[in-house]
């Protein structure tokens, strides 16, 4: 991998580690509201995943996902928006947090149902097959998501079709506050997953290039025709579940073990060794980033609301035009 | 060197208030973006709050154990780094714009104002327009300071309790466009039901009036009534003789003390007994409405009074059971004359939970009577009569009065009627109860804790 | 070409069959999964034959994972595909409820508008004879309750036929409830059946006297009663709603303002069923057009029962139909 390209990943690694502490500040202000679930310590799968795929490929995630959106390329003040609820967001406002979604970038959203969104990646991976394309669907779920029946239907039936389809299970050791050891019987996923003749194997997700090279190596898998892979990313979150929770099902000294290889620094230190990233080239990029945030949230603040008159608009094509 | 306000952080979806429960730094400690300085009760749990700015932390507002909205300052942080703070103070880091047209829901913490009351049901704003009161003068009761149907109740008082016709909708409507009055249709639907069919085809010219007032042709009035509590409701009927001589002994003593025109009759002291009766067996004091009885919210007597030109009239004494004996009177007397003057508003002829008839003064000995139909009751009262009667094993003269009770059999059977005659001769045998002062008998009922002054 | 001669006997089943054929044949985007269609020739072999003609990718047999087959119509329809998703009964459609209801119906508001999901779930319905509670169950309206889907149930042959063509050019999902006790009912089509409207009601019988208001599986009892009634001298019109979402309420409005009179037939169980839905409309709309108490005949509030009298008992018939619309008329 290039030094340009792993310079890449630590960016888009800070803009999403400084984009959900902005949140955080934002959420505890009122200025987002509902549900709000922070991927912050789980920045490298979002950014290692995200860049081992192509444009033309899809993407289906969960909602926690702000960190996958920005690494898709969507812009921050539309991601801002849809958290304020604005109209300019990439959701027009209607979805807020857990259900960003962007067309042109074929990001299939944002679902909220655990699991839910597998079954879908499924359709969209049939429907390349079906036409003919030459794509992948990349299918982001947590731990939580592999004890769920949909998951299990859905990694056979991908299996049975061969189909064009990578299965990214970023592992956190936690449905929401369940450890894993707590709700599995055998906790080592890559090899459950590969119990359904898919090809399966685990990557360290504090590690944003590990994550990218697995991440190619089964796209490239599935495109080729082999049937889909299954990559288990042992990651780990640093903060609560939602936006705050006592944390009381997690030992201090685990955290702050986690801690301890936090993807961010551990891209950054790996960089300045190399000689790729020295102190005044971070202390850019902060400020770059930075002001991409100040920005981003003073032009999504200043977007409008959808008027109340437009309030059944969205719901079927009859009701599309809101007029 | 700025000031910024720590305020009370919005920690999850339902949060609308929190409870400071611990301060982990003290006035003067010098924090950094991203420290922990409190902790907080949500109510789902305890939360170490961060804080995002760096800088000395000033005064503390919010003491330990105190419960405070989300964005209400805590403490006061004086920053050094005046880019960090936002602009004009404000807590929220973005101006909150609001929806650019109207239609968007008032803030919910704006109190109501007293210009312009707040009214969301159409139903409140018509009745409110139809008995021409002041919106603004009702006393609002409901969420957010809203005027209620119950509001507009206590203002509008008495509840009028309507006459009710059995018939379909489309029946009504077709009755409304012929101007034919439902009153007047006999149906020939189940229990009465006046249907489509059952109005005459073509509207009568002309004849578009509106709903007859009560008093407009009294005798048709009574017709319909009257016609309408035999065909519906199962009479069943008690009677007995009541002893009235200690009654009319103290009733004498009484207007002895009082001047001539505020004397009381013995119609009055008879209607007292009744309302203290009625009182004491709330079971045939309200109404039969929709297969149900529905108690009386007080005991607010109608008392038949004969009109000259002929029907009857059935002017409504309010909680009676709750005047004096002279309140009642004068009461009595008011209703009775304007009564037979025609004068009576349609608010104190509605609303009755018991008709008493007393045909006394016209000769009869026994009222055996017809209820008024939403009522479960009507008490009939003969002429008080010197007669021949055993006293301690002795004939002797006394004045005795023949008490009648028609009930409705629907609602009531004869035991529960003949407790209410029994306690009205019961009231009628201690005269004390009738004729002292007006709070009387109140101890009979209720619980003193109801009655405190609040 | 006589008239008659363009006429032909066919059953519900030979129906729907046809309708898929023809979309198969007509456009290459669309394709039919679900659980035995392929081989097996589907459960209630509408699908029969159809492996044979378009092939093992676009008549797809799928594992026993209503889930996931249904999250994977609606991500093949996001992807640009017409897929025709068969779920063998509506019992088994609670199975995939997540997927109907969370996705399927959502994404399009979710995503404030981005995206269609023209997906087609087929969905046999209603009992059949002695299937016992878990394989008789009437839901259809379940998923009219939800914003985002439309809710179809033909229940005569010619929707049978053309609703399918209507379902696929629509944007949205189309959920169509196919009566599982009509498969095998023989009834008349045009040899040039095609398309239909998917919106609006039907009045399938002209009267004066009552409106009897039925869909599905009910519209046949409701037309026997219909013709019982009119051997007693009362005219009842027969409205068919086609469509539990979007409900037509003009039809039934403008019906029910001409005889005054309201019968409502569902197969499901009363409380809270498409057949209160209607009441419901009326009686915001049209209650001064009322001139008689609305009748409504449903099923008894009880899981349906194994033996035959029980389960006869439990349901809807034609002569409770027409005993309903006799109290109504008085």
């Amino acid at each position: 991998m290039t030094g340009a390209e792993r310079r890449a990943l630590f960016t888009t690694m800070l803009r999403v580690r400084r984009f959900e502490e902005r949140c955080v500040e934002l959420y505890s202000a009122g200025t987002i509201h509902g549900f709000l679930h922070l991927c912050i310590g789980e920045e490298a799968v979002a950014a290692g995943v995200l860049a081992a795929l192509g444009p033309e490929d899809g993407v289906v995630s969960t909602y926690r996902e702000h960190g996958h959106a920005l690494a898709r390329g969507i812009p921050m003040e539309s991601l801002f928006a849809e958290m304020f609820g604005r109209t300019t967001g990439c959701s027009g406002g209607r979805g807020g947090s857990m259900h960003l979604f962007d067309a042109s970038r074929r990001f299939y959203g944002g679902n909220a149902i655990v699991a839910g969104g597998i079954p879908v990646a499924v359709g969209l991976a049939l429907a390349d097959r079906l036409r003919g394309r030459d794509r992948v669907t990349a299918c982001l779920f947590g731990d939580g998501a592999f004890a769920e029946g949909e998951f299990h239907e859905s990694i056979n039936l991908a299996a049975l079709w061969r189909l064009p389809l990578v299965f990214l299970c970023e592992n956190n050791r936690y449905a929401m506050g369940t450890a894993l050891a707590r709700s599995h019987a055998e906790t080592d996923l890559a090899l459950r997953a590969g119990s359904y003749g898919v090809r399966s194997w685990a990557a360290d997700g504090m590690d944003a290039v590990a994550v990218q090279e697995a991440t190619e190596l089964a796209a490239d898998t599935a495109r080729a025709g082999a049937g889909p892979c299954f990559l288990e990313l042992r990651t780990y979150r640093f903060r609560a579940h939602s936006m705050y929770d006592a944390d009381r099902y997690r030992d201090r000294t685990e955290l702050e073990a986690w801690r301890a290889r936090d993807p961010v620094e551990l891209a950054a230190a790996a960089l300045a060794a190399d000689g790729l990233l020295d102190d005044a080239g971070r202390k850019e990029l902060e400020e770059a980033v930075g002001r991409e945030i100040d920005d981003a949230v003073r032009a999504a603040g200043a977007a409008p609301l959808e008027p109340v008159e437009d309030l059944t608009r969205f719901v079927t094509t009859a009701t599309e035009d809101g007029s | 060197m700025t000031v910024a306000e720590f305020t009370m952080p919005a920690l999850g979806a339902d949060m609308t208030e929190g409870t400071v429960v611990e301060w982990l730094v003290s006035p003067g400690d010098e924090i950094r973006r991203g420290d922990v300085i409190a902790a907080v009760d949500t109510e789902k749990a305890v939360i170490d709050v961060e804080c995002f700015e760096s800088g000395v932390l000033g005064d503390i507002l919010v003491d330990v154990g105190q419960k405070v909205p989300v964005g209400t300052p805590l403490a006061v942080i004086a920053t050094d780094d005046a880019a960090a703070v936002p602009p004009s103070g404000a807590s929220s880091p973005i101006p909150a714009s609001e929806p650019a047209r109207p239609g968007s829901p008032p803030s919910p913490e704006r109190p109501a104002t007293a210009v312009e009351p707040r009214v969301r049901s159409p139903l409140v704003r018509l009745r409110a327009a139809e008995a021409g009161i002041d919106l603004r003068r009702v006393p609002a009761t409901g969420p957010g300071g809203r005027i209620t149907q119950s509001d507009l109740d206590r203002v509008l008082q008495p509840p009028t309790l309507p006459h009710r016709i059995s018939a379909t909708p489309y029946a009504r409507r077709l009755a409304a466009e012929r101007g034919v009055d439902l009153a007047t249709i006999q149906g020939s639907g189940r229990r009465g039901l006046v249907r489509a069919r059952d109005l005459p085809r073509a509207a009568p010219a002309a004849t578009r009036s509106p709903r007859p007032a009560a008093h407009a042709d009294p005798r048709h009035a009574t017709a319909q009534l009257m016609a309408r509590s035999k065909r519906e409701i199962p009479h069943y009927y008690l009677g007995a003789q009541v002893d009235l001589t200690d009654a009319l002994d103290a009733l004498r003593a009484h207007n002895r003390a009082i001047p001539v025109p505020d004397r009381v009759l013995p119609a009055a002291l008879l209607l007292r007994a009744v309302a203290l009766g009625l009182r004491a067996v709330p079971e045939l004091n309200g109404h039969w409405i929709d297969d149900g009885f529905r108690p009386g919210d007080g005991v607010h007597l109608g008392v038949a009074v004969s009109l000259r030109g002929g029907g009857l009239a059935v002017p409504v004494l309010r909680d009676a059971d709750a005047l004096g004996l002279d309140a009642l009177m004068r009461a009595l007397a008011d209703a009775g004359g304007r009564a037979r003057a025609g004068h009576l508003r349609s608010s104190e002829v509605s609303g009755a939970t018991a008709t008493v008839t007393n045909l006394g003064e016209l000769g009869v000995d026994t009222v055996v009577g017809v209820i008024h139909p939403p009522q479960v009751a009507l008490i009939g009262i003969g002429a008080v009569r010197t007669r021949p009667w055993v006293v301690d094993g002795a004939v002797v003269p006394r004045a005795v009065v023949d008490i009648s009770l028609a009930a409705d059999h629907r609602a009531s059977d004869g035991a529960t009627g003949s407790r209410l005659l029994r306690e009205i001769g019961r009231v009628l045998g201690q005269p004390d109860l009738l004729v002292g002062d007006d709070q009387v008998g109140d101890d009979e009922v209720g619980d003193d804790e109801d009655r405190r002054p609040r | 070409m006589t008239a008659t001669a363009g006429i032909r006997t066919v059953t519900f089943r030979e129906a729907f069959r046809e309708g898929l054929r023809e979309a198969l044949a007509t456009d290459e985007r669309v394709f039919l999964m679900g659980e035995d269609v392929g081989r097996y020739g589907g459960c209630f072999a509408v699908s029969q034959g159809l492996l044979e003609e378009f092939g093992e990718e676009r008549v797809r047999d799928t594992p026993l994972s209503e889930s996931a087959f249904v999250g994977a119509g609606i991500g093949a329809a996001l992807g640009g595909t017409r897929p025709i998703v068969e779920i063998m009964t509506v019992n088994f459609a609670l199975l995939a409820l997540d997927q109907i209801v969370n996705n399927a119906a959502t994404l399009r508001h979710m995503s404030g508008g981005q995206f269609s999901v023209p997906l087609v779930l087929r969905i046999p319905t209603g009992p059949g004879r002695q299937l016992g509670a878990q394989h008789s169950h009437t839901l259809e309206g379940w998923f009219a309750h939800v914003p985002g889907l439309r809710v179809v149930a033909p229940a005569t042959h010619a929707d049978a036929r053309g609703m399918l063509a209507a379902a696929l050019v629509d944007p949205d999902p189309v959920l169509i409830f196919e009566q599982i006790g009509l498969y095998g009912v023989r009834g008349e089509l045009s040899v040039d059946a095609g398309p239909v409207d998917l919106d609006g009601a039907a009045v399938r019988q002209r009267g004066t006297d009552v409106s009897v208001v039925a869909y599905g599986g009910t519209l046949a009892p409701a037309l026997d009663a219909a013709a019982e009634l009119a051997a007693e001298g009362v005219s009842a019109e027969v409205v068919d709603l086609r469509a539990l979402r979007p409900l037509d309420s003009s039809t039934v409005l403008e019906s029910v303002s001409r005889t005054h009179r309201l019968v409502v037939v569902d197969n499901a169980w009363r409380s809270g069923g498409p057949g209160a839905e209607v009441v419901a409309r009326v009686a915001e709309l049209a209650l001064d057009q009322l001139d008689a108490p609305v009748e409504r005949v449903g099923a008894v509030e009880v899981p349906v029962p194994y033996p035959r009298h029980l389960e006869e008992a439990a349901l809807p018939s034609a002569s409770q139909v027409a005993a309903a619309a006799r109290r109504a008329v008085g």
